[in-house]
């Protein structure tokens, strides 16, 4: 297959996505795990937004790489564990782990390759508009309406939830 | 962009093995608590490749969910290891790892 322009930018966007990925697990230092997770979830946020998803996108910026990793930083640097032992005490366990992933990976991907639905042939182009905020909400508020309520009282669950965890004392130390 | 769905799916699938890789190999609780989010962008990625081959919203409403669900799972997840961090001193997870509080 020649490389469409298409092709190389995907290829250097799938480059910086595992590579960001790979550094947020080789990171000695929890807090440059966290950048480079920032980084993951921009490469990610770009190809939705190349995969014509520019709203889903954007909520990936705003809520990933804004919000949820802001509490990665708050929750890193408020304990101070910048630092802790990388590997496990069983010397056998880091190998191990890494072998049977890389069995996972070459599984998946032999999945991926080898199913006929999954489509090998360059796409059709979309009606305009696909992926726009309009259009999602049109399909959330009109198929999803139920699942999207119940998304509100979880959010408000998980909400006292994190106050109930944060302001609880064990009983023995009062 | 117009790439094959397959390339993103692959690439989607690299990306959740090298979060199992995280959860298995690294012990601070945090890390792990990352390479989790990792996992959970790269089904989002797959979900999103498909909603662009079939032409269909559904995809991206279900990403939606799933970044809704992942911010609540955070939240709780990251007090709860605030809340080990006090009660034990430390978030190695070989040193937490009886049931016991």
């Amino acid at each position: 297959m020649t490389p469409t322009p298409d092709l190389i930018v995907f290829g250097l966007l799938a480059v910086l996505a595992i590579a960001s990925a790979v550094m947020t697990l080789a990171s000695r230092h929890a807090v440059y795990s966290a950048l480079f997770l920032v980084l993951n979830f921009l490469v990610i946020a770009v190809l939705f937004l190349l995969l014509h998803a520019p709203f889903i996108a954007l909520i990936q910026i705003t809520v990933y790489a804004g919000a949820i990793m802001v509490l990665f930083l708050f929750v890193i640097m408020l304990l101070g564990l910048e630092k802790t032992r990388t590997m496990s005490k069983l010397r056998w366990q880091a190998p191990s782990s890494v072998l049977l992933a890389v069995i996972l990976a070459g599984t998946l991907v032999y999945a991926v390759v080898n199913k006929q639905g999954v489509g090998r042939a360059l796409l059709e182009p979309l009606q305009s508009g696909f992926g726009s905020p309009a259009e999602v909400g049109r399909v959330l508020f009109n198929q999803y309406l139920v699942p999207f309520e119940v998304t509100s009282v979880l959010l408000l669950v998980a909400m006292v939830g994190a106050i109930f965890l944060s302001t609880f004392k064990r009983r023995s130390s009062e | 962009m117009n790439v094959p769905t397959v390339y993103v799916i692959g690439l989607s699938a690299v990306l959740f093995a090298l979060g199992v890789t995280g959860v298995l190999v690294r012990r601070n609780v945090i890390v792990i608590f990352m390479s989790i989010e990792l996992m959970l962008n790269a089904a989002n990625l797959a979900f999103i490749a498909f909603a662009r081959e079939a032409g269909s919203m559904e995809g991206q409403i279900f990403v939606f969910f799933v970044i809704a669900v992942a911010a609540a799972e955070v939240a709780v997840g990251l007090a709860l290891i605030v809340a080990i961090y006090r009660s034990r001193g430390t978030i190695d997870i070989d040193e937490i790892s009886s049931m016991r509080g």
